[in-house]
């Protein structure tokens, strides 16, 4: 314990010297900005910035886009609340209570609590990271195909109820999401599947970012000037010091979900496979379950915001820990990373933590350090990007447009992607005037290809026996717990009956 | 709708069906299995939808308005076709002119803005996005037959 | 760091003066070929793998170094097991300003699926490294020391016996197959998204063997978690000096994995012989040498230009007889 705690300062010590420091709020800032564009992310800061470190020591390197990541997880939220597209896959679930509060004029007090939230989730994951590495390093390797497809499972339990009332529409919804997540090759055969006419960019199946940009940029977009005729009322909001402090004060709302949305995410985010995606999206999942008005959710609750963001930023963290302990990347941008660390000739895998301490451990302390200045400069840019809102519309709308257009372009680069975009935006909103539920496809789509690959490499190793899901006790537990999820709802509606019954 | 949901999920089907979709022994589920049980579900659901609607059970089925009426299909339609016409112009002139021509129309004979504003924001924002994704991102957009006319704004970006 | 950021001013102001005189003049008509824009560096495969990790290496040695006057921008293609990469290349005909990082699925891909691409049309530059292959087990399995005895105990286990891989169709799975037709026994073949999860599923006992790149295994290795029984090399490695190679044990089982850099069919004279100069310069450079040790790969000579167009035309024709002898369908697993 008290060594930790001595590396851990040498470590803070080491990330604040002034090349390391000035590294961490450059990332941060530019992580932020990148973060906050439409579809991209931390990918594409990371990817882009990657050789210019080889210019600078490799901890200040890594500091640098360990900083970059970090940012653009905050980022964002931003992008998702002010525009109402998600500007990365793991800001997907902050669009869902983001974009109501935003377009009620509460855009400031949605951005504070994903700043905050996002801080905590960061700073709980980062104190679990100091204790519990290694542990948690060892209990990840435990997880294999079987445990996966329980997890995924699980993620799924977390979301019933996110669809509208309407069942059957919901469950096409979630159907349509995962066919749409099938396209493309077939790991397990190595066979294409579903390519349509023969066109090559079907081959690299369709990007998330895809859909939800359609979805949510193009889409909801079209949504919005229908319902206002065009004519929509702008909302002015006001920054002062004292919005400031009652927004603060809104901490006490979402504190409890935050914190259980921190250690999901954390916990998620150690497995190799998983990621901050479905992090977010479970903690979004588990707040609304356990929620006491889980109708306010998808129409502009608080905890709807924090809880994802401290989902998605606990794991970012959390997948550094399989990084740099098994060297295996828990999300792109961790690969990316990953392949960094290889260049500076660090490599990542059991022994980084014995054989260098100190950039291990200067890694770490940074963590601590881009935590704190990256909410900082977030809070000081929320009146900027609260300012974007107040824009006439027919200015706002043709930028977001555009942002749309660029966005769907540079994951994949090719236009392909961008028409399919513009495609899913025209039937997403044709599926939403018939009250089809959306965020459910979106979802499907992220978790899909997870679970089917998890399913049959199960599958595969245990020769077709379903039974392998229940007799290892990791996935038994996971299964059980979705059971109880899914469950939950229906006892506690029974439980209120019989109570309101008897009295 | 429903209807053509069910139809695009017959279609998934068959089109699944080129995989193995049986179960091979030993293996698991064949290539083509998930994706066509998926879309038997669709068909499913949709077939239930289709119900619905006749037994007048959703609240869309009841309602007598129209599902699109000529205002607002002018206002989708004038967006959603402007952006049809950025992605056709992209092809044709590349996306910096497409941008141009796109914003040249939304805000000036959609918006109603000055001129001012309107040429201000014309060469702003192209300008602003090829300074964020060539200059700073370095991600190329497409450029079409205009790409040789970047060629010198390169030569001063990296000399 | 800083420098690029200073600079970022001049850079601006100086672009958008450039827009403004864009439209009269053309690019200056130079003696010797060189990228006029930026040029596209194609991975066949995802963020992450090895081919991305050499084709970020090579970016940012490019940079470092200032070898060439427009920047190197790596895009990944990893649909279809790179088929998606080699049309897109094959749409890009003629093209100067990309270029692809292969794998053997450069080979393979057009030979079990049907894309219309014929690899042999695209313009050969240089072959970077060869990579290596070692069959690896868990440190746990202490009855299996050798090769003898990892062919007696799989052989016992039949299709209980669980191979971890990167994918249907990719390098490893087609080593698995050559072995399984070699020793005459059948396993089952697992497929995960990349080296490093078989490398983490083979740690964690989830699988039982694996067909591993050496990069992949080696801090396990090193950490006493797996241990490697055979080499799939002509000659042992350096890294490896006491593990024996197939070939010496009797078994003529000899497979690898080129690292090439190739450009589109029709690519022009000047720009491939450029190109040729330009990776020739970081294949000798201590950067690059260095990286080939630690990660094991064999990076002694750089074949260029049709010595590489006639390497490629062996492999291919070596990768046909292997697929054909072994069967497209114990390779896809259907």
């Amino acid at each position: 314990m008290e060594s930790i705690v001595a590396l851990l300062v040498s470590g803070i010590l080491e990330a604040m010297q002034p090349t390391n420091f000035i590294m961490i709020v450059l990332g941060c800032t530019i992580g932020l900005l990148v973060g906050a564009m439409p579809g991209l992310g931390s990918v594409n800061g990371v990817a882009i910035l990657l050789p210019i470190t080889f210019l600078v020591p490799p901890t200040a390197a890594i500091i640098f886009l360990a900083a970059i990541y970090y940012g653009a997880m905050y980022g964002g939220a931003i992008s998702s609340i002010t525009l109402g597209i998600p500007g990365a896959s793991t800001a997907v679930a902050t669009v869902f209570d983001g974009r109501p509060l935003a377009q009620s004029g509460k855009a400031d007090r949605a951005l504070i609590a994903a700043a905050i939230a996002s801080f905590i989730g960061g700073t709980i994951s980062v104190i679990l990271f100091t204790l519990f590495a290694p542990p948690l390093a060892a209990f990840a390797l435990k997880f294999g195909p079987p445990e996966e497809f329980a997890l995924m499972v699980l993620a799924f339990a977390t979301f019933i109820g996110l669809g509208g009332d309407d069942i059957p529409k919901t469950i096409f919804s979630i159907l349509i999401g995962l066919v749409l997540a099938a396209i493309g090759l077939d790991i397990i055969s190595g066979q294409p599947r579903l390519i349509f006419g023969d066109i090559s960019g079907f081959l690299h199946g369709i990007n998330f970012l895809v859909l939800a940009i359609g979805i949510y940029g193009i889409g909801e977009m079209l949504w919005t000037l229908e319902t206002t005729k065009g004519d929509v009322t702008v909302h002015k909001v006001r920054m002062s010091a004292r919005s400031l402090m009652n927004n603060l004060r809104d901490i006490r709302q979402y504190i409890g979900t935050t914190t259980l949305g921190s250690v999901i995410g954390y916990f998620v985010g150690t497995l190799p496979a998983a990621g901050a995606t479905p992090a977010s999206l479970m903690a979004y999942g588990l707040a609304k379950t356990f929620s006491r008005d889980p109708d306010s959710f998808g129409k502009g609750n608080v905890s709807g915001v924090a809880a994802p963001e401290a989902g998605n930023n606990a794991a970012s963290t959390g997948s550094m820990l399989p990084m740099i302990t098994l060297g295996i990347p828990g999300s792109p941008t961790t690969a990316i990373l990953l392949g960094g660390m290889i260049i500076w000739g660090l490599r990542p895998g059991p022994l980084l933590f014995s054989e260098h301490p100190d950039f291990v451990w200067g890694l770490i302390g940074s963590l601590y350090i881009a935590n704190l200045v990256t909410v900082l400069i977030n809070l000081a840019f929320i009146p900027v990007f609260v300012k974007v809102l107040t824009l006439p519309f027919t200015i706002l709308a043709p930028t977001i447009y555009i942002l749309c257009v660029v966005g769907g372009y540079a994951p994949t680069q090719t236009m392909h992607d961008v028409w399919l975009m513009f495609l899913f935006g025209i039937v997403g909103y044709l599926l939403r005037k018939l009250n089809y539920p959306v965020a459910p496809a979106v979802l499907a789509i992220v978790l899909g290809p997870l679970a089917e690959r998890s399913l049959r490499q199960s599958l595969l190793a245990s020769q077709g026996e379903m039974s392998i899901f229940v007799e290892r006790p990791i996935s038994a537990v996971c299964m059980f717990l979705a059971l109880a999820l899914v469950s939950y709802p229906v006892i506690r509606k029974f439980l209120n009956k019989r109570r309101s019954n008897g009295g | 709708m429903a209807v053509l949901c069910a139809l695009c999920s017959i279609g998934l089907m068959v089109k699944s069906a080129e995989l193995n979709i049986g179960w091979i022994e030993g293996k698991g589920p064949g290539s083509g299995a998930w994706p066509f049980w998926l879309s038997a579900g669709m068909l499913l659901v949709s077939c239930l939808t289709m119900y619905r609607w006749f037994r007048g059970i959703t609240p869309e089925s009841r309602s007598t308005e129209l599902y699109i009426t000529r205002d607002s299909l002018l206002v989708v339609g004038i967006s959603a076709g402007s952006i049809l016409f950025l992605l056709v112009a992209t092809h044709i002139v590349g996306i910096y002119f497409a941008l141009l021509l796109f914003l040249l129309f939304y805000l000036r004979f959609v918006g109603h803005h000055s001129w001012l504003l309107t040429v201000v924001l014309m060469v702003g924002i192209p300008v602003f996005i090829f300074c964020l994704f060539e200059w700073a991102l370095k991600i190329p957009l497409p450029k079409s037959f205009t790409e040789p006319m970047f060629y010198p704004i390169y030569d001063l970006m990296y000399s | 760091m800083s420098t690029i950021f200073n600079k970022s001013g001049k850079l601006m102001l100086s672009a958008v003066l450039a827009v403004a005189t864009a439209f009269g003049v053309a690019g200056t008509a130079q003696a010797e070929w060189s990228p006029k824009k930026p040029v596209e560096l194609i991975i066949m495969a995802g963020t992450g793998g090895g081919a991305d990790q050499i084709a970020r290496l090579l970016q940012g040695l490019i940079e470092k170094k200032n070898l060439s006057p427009r920047p190197f921008i790596p895009i990944n293609k990893p649909g279809g097991s790179g088929a998606e990469a080699l049309r897109y290349l094959q749409d890009k005909s003629g093209d100067d300003h990309t270029v692809l990082v292969t794998l053997n699925s450069f080979y393979t891909t057009p030979i079990i699926q049907d894309i219309g691409v014929d690899v042999t049309t695209f313009t050969p530059i240089g072959r970077m490294a060869l990579d290596n292959f070692l069959l690896w087990v868990n440190t746990d399995m202490s009855d299996i020391t050798d090769l003898d005895s990892y062919v007696a105990t799989v052989k016992a286990k039949g299709k209980e016996w669980k191979v971890g891989g990167t994918g249907s169709g990719q390098e490893d799975s087609i080593l698995t197959a050559m072995m399984e037709a070699y020793f005459g026994y059948e396993v089952t073949y697992i497929p995960f998204p990349g080296g490093g999860t078989v490398a983490k599923n083979l740690v964690g006992n989830h699988i039982d063997s694996t067909v591993n790149n050496p990069a992949e295994q080696n801090e396990f290795y090193r950490a006493g978690n797996t241990k490697p029984l055979v080499q799939f090399t002509a000659e042992r490695l350096p890294a490896y000096p006491d593990i024996p190679t197939a070939k010496e044990l009797g078994h003529p089982i000899e497979y690898y994995m080129q690292r090439s850099i190739n450009g589109p069919p029709g690519m022009s004279k000047e720009a491939q012989m450029w190109y040729i100069d330009l990776f020739e310069t970081l294949f000798n450079s201590e950067e690059w040498q260095t990286f080939c040790v630690e990660d094991g790969l064999a990076c002694e000579s750089f074949l260029k230009g049709d010595e590489l167009g006639a390497y490629h035309q062996t492999e291919i024709a070596k990768h046909k007889d292997l697929i054909e002898k072994v069967g497209a369908a114990a390779i896809t697993g259907e």
